[in-house]
């Protein structure tokens, strides 16, 4: 039994993991596409168009990378989380469904037009498709943060004598007030994707000097998206969030921030050390006094419950992994804020392409985000357990009943060979279209 | 209500089967008959602009299914695991030999991916024939073994296959000589369907030979669907009880018969979408009159032990189903728009659109 929890566990970190890549970057993408594109109509420079037909080519890939590792997402909620979807369809079905009716139709059929229907449609047209195929990632992206929300915190529910879940509040599941906070978040950090990534090829063409008229574009824009989204993803949306946590899930938050007592007179902000789970303490503490109560409840004395105040039973299943990886995400988002901000700077004083530390840094943190991305990912699921809905249902309780541990494990294994070549072969071809650049794609 | 979202679903079913359909069926023929690049190329701007909108309705039909019955979703996604997460690889593997092929000028390369597209298709095609086999043939519920249930009665789990490959076995397996001939019908019925699809949106040189091709297979559906109509009896499979108590019912198979026989004037059409029109006819009556048969039962059982799975046991309760009408229905409408559009805009012939060329 405790085999099969963890394939099935295994499998859908793995593949969820890998597919989130993905969506991350055509999400904020789609928008800056939108940006160059709704430029050019305005402007008629050319470049702005050749611009965002070239990241068109980049967001087509990743699109359908995101497509064919998205399906099995939604086949293994039956596949292996059959007991989970029984007790819970009657109302996750309902988001899942409307993202299914709402939004994949959407971005599917205009991003067959926005990719070929160029010259079919003229470039008024051609921006309304991209605008929504923008539309329908960012509503995919709502749907889901609908699910995972209800997840976190259950609304509009009752529980029948069965143990079923049933719906009896349609609109409970999107005045959640999860929802707003998380969903926001994760746009802005999927924007900081993808302005670390345009920003990145720019500064790299710059660097390389090659491509200089559009590495100055992609750079230029990639930086002030970047600057702006990183303040955003902290505050207020990244604020907000935290609230909620300790709102709702107090004990996660304690565990995410490292606390393990309760201090009187306010606790301090951890920013580095090693949680100790058998003597209940943090070693190789680096931390500051009464900030975190302050950032918590604007008030510097606040009391913030640590974990030794709280049953085990109820403690997160994983504290390191859920404490390193709240900390990743805070420290890389603190240092994207600092590096774009220099960026911005030397813009502004029309230095930025000149000043090759910046470049470099810029171009070296590209990976970065993803990271930070999936921490904070990490950070929302490894808080929720060992629940699957909070307080509610536990993990162990969710799994299909009468799949082998042997059966997954097999599965698992042909997902993470298939994934790998999929990787290696979306690189791949990936560098071929940065390596051609935008002028050369035109023919 | 669980009425009405049986009908959408089994709509959206066909639909899907009728779109993606065409592009397995494309990739079939493009792994038998395309000889030179310029067959290839008509095949894949054939299907190029559709077949990544087609898959969205076998996820929307999947949303549907988890939102209105969630405990058959549950029940055979579990129980069908192996099977379906092979068909998870077969459509990534033919997603990527679709959208990776034209992006290297590279004999080796293109011959990759030529072939992971050809036969990816032609095994999903195989894959949904067996298994409508295995929902008519239904499961051992509850895994029943010397008359006691061993799971809760609505689960159960079946291996690829059991070493008699019979249909009547106590522990089935998902391919047995039963399912493997509908899977064969599924191949050959998704190949005329394909090929109507090139004849209808290309000018391609390949044309003339696809409709003897289409006439031919149509001769062969014929011998598959008399040996599966004579073969019912070894499982236990009524199909007619449904059909006499509601003799309304007889559109679904007149609708396939009109399809079917449609086909064999496939050499005299003069208008290159007719053949399309008839195999999906018969594509959407084959689908229909099959879950009409076992109505209202969706997954049979195959022991006295545990009932079958019927659309009243699955459905969701009835708020969620009634509040998701109002949604649906909105949706359903904006996704008629998109079709209309998409469809205006890539009308006609296919040959131009330059589809992976980059």
């Amino acid at each position: 039994m405790e085999d099969m929890l963890f394939y099935d566990r295994m499998q859908f970190a793995f593949t969820i993991t890998f597919h989130y890549l993905f969506p991350q970057l055509t999400m904020g993408l789609s928008l800056i596409i939108v940006y160059f594109k709704g430029k050019f109509l305005y402007n008629k420079i050319e470049k702005y168009n050749d611009a965002a037909k070239f990241w068109m080519k980049i967001f087509a890939l990743n699109f359908a990378m995101g497509v064919v590792t998205g399906i099995p997402m939604e086949f293994q909620f039956g596949t292996n989380w059959a007991k989970f979807s029984e007790l819970t369809g009657g109302i996750i079905g309902q988001t899942l469904a409307m993202e299914g009716m709402f939004s994949f139709f959407l971005e599917s059929s205009f991003l067959g037009l926005f990719i070929f229907g160029e010259k079919l449609l003229g470039h008024k047209l051609h921006f309304v498709t991209g605008f929504l195929v923008f539309l329908g990632s960012w509503a995919s992206g709502y749907l889901i943060i609908a699910t995972h929300s209800w997840m976190q915190h259950p609304v509009g529910y009752e529980i029948l004598e069965n143990g079923k879940f049933v719906l009896n509040n349609f609109g409970a599941l999107f005045s959640n007030p999860w929802l707003l906070p998380s969903y926001l978040h994760n746009q802005v950090a999927s924007l900081i994707t993808a302005s670390f990534v345009v920003g990145g090829i720019g500064a790299f063409y710059i660097l390389n000097n090659q491509h200089n008229e559009f590495g100055k574009i992609f750079l230029k824009t990639g930086v002030v998206f970047g600057f702006i989204s990183s303040i955003l993803v902290a505050f207020p949306t990244g604020d907000l969030v935290a609230k909620n946590v300790v709102k709702h899930q107090p004990v996660t938050f304690a565990a995410m921030e490292g606390i393990f007592e309760t201090e009187e007179g306010g606790s301090e902000i951890i920013l580095i050390g090693q949680p100790n789970i058998q003597d209940k303490k943090l070693d190789n503490k680096i931390a500051v006094p009464n900030i975190l109560s302050f950032l918590t409840y604007q008030k510097w004395d606040a009391e913030i419950k640590g974990l030794n105040e709280f049953d085990a039973d109820k403690y997160p299943l994983n504290i390191p992994g859920l404490y390193y990886a709240y900390h990743i995400m805070v420290g890389l988002g603190t240092i994207f804020i600092g590096l774009l901000f220099f960026a911005v700077v030397q813009l502004f004083r029309k230095k930025l392409y000149q000043t090759k530390w910046v470049l470099w840094s810029i171009l070296f943190l590209l990976p970065f985000p993803y990271i930070a991305n999936t921490m904070g990912w990490y950070t929302a699921e490894l808080g929720r357990q060992p629940w699957l809905v909070y307080n509610l249902l536990r993990t162990s309780a969710g799994a299909s009943p009468t799949v082998s541990s042997g059966n997954t494990l097999f599965t698992l294994l042909g997902f993470i060979g298939l994934y790998l070549l999929l990787g290696l072969l979306f690189l791949i071809l990936v560098g071929k279209i940065i390596n051609k650049g935008p002028q050369l794609l035109k023919d | 209500m669980e009425l009405f979202w049986y009908i959408v679903l089994m709509t959206m079913l066909a639909v899907y089967v009728i779109l993606d359909g065409y592009d397995f069926g494309a990739g079939i023929i493009h792994l038998f008959f395309a000889k030179t690049e310029k067959d290839k190329k008509a095949i894949t701007n054939a299907i190029g602009p559709f077949w990544d909108a087609n898959e969205v309705w076998l996820i929307a039909s999947g949303g549907v299914l988890f939102f209105a019955f969630p405990t058959l979703y549950a029940s055979s996604f579990s129980g069908f695991y192996l099977p379906l997460i092979m068909i998870l690889w077969l459509l990534i593997f033919r997603a990527i030999g679709l959208e990776l092929r034209g992006q290297i000028h590279n004999k080796m390369w293109e011959a990759v991916w030529d072939k992971a597209f050809g036969i990816s298709s032609l095994l999903l095609a195989l894959f949904f024939g067996v298994a409508l086999g295995n929902i008519v043939r239904g499961v051992n519920l509850g895994i029943v073994t010397d008359g006691v249930s061993t799971h809760e009665p609505h689960y159960f789990f079946l291996p690829l296959w059991n070493p008699t490959f019979s249909p009547t076995a106590e522990h089935l397996g998902i391919l047995d000589w039963f399912t493997i001939l509908l899977g064969i019908i599924g191949v050959v019925s998704l190949t005329i369907h394909g090929a109507n699809w090139i004849i209808f949106k290309t000018n391609s040189d390949l044309n003339n030979k696809l409709k003897k091709v289409v006439f031919n297979l149509n001769i062969a559906l014929l011998v598959l669907i008399i040996i599966s109509l004579s073969v019912w009896h070894v499982i236990d499979y009524k199909p007619f009880k449904n059909f006499l108590n509601d003799p309304w019912l007889w559109i679904f198979p007149l609708i396939t018969f009109i399809g079917h026989f449609g086909l064999f004037k496939v050499k005299s059409f003069k208008k290159d979408g007719l053949g399309f029109l008839f195999s999906s006819l018969f594509l959407f009556g084959g689908i229909t009159t099959t879950v009409a048969s076992i109505f209202p039962k969706v997954l049979p059982s195959t022991n006295d032990v545990n009932p079958s799975l019927t659309i009243y046991n699955v459905a969701a309760h009835e708020y969620g189903l009634t509040v998701g009408v109002y949604w649906f229905v909105i949706a359903v409408v904006l996704v008629a728009i998109y079709m209309v559009i998409q469809y205006k805009v890539f009308k006609g012939k296919m040959d131009d659109v330059g589809y992976g060329e980059h």
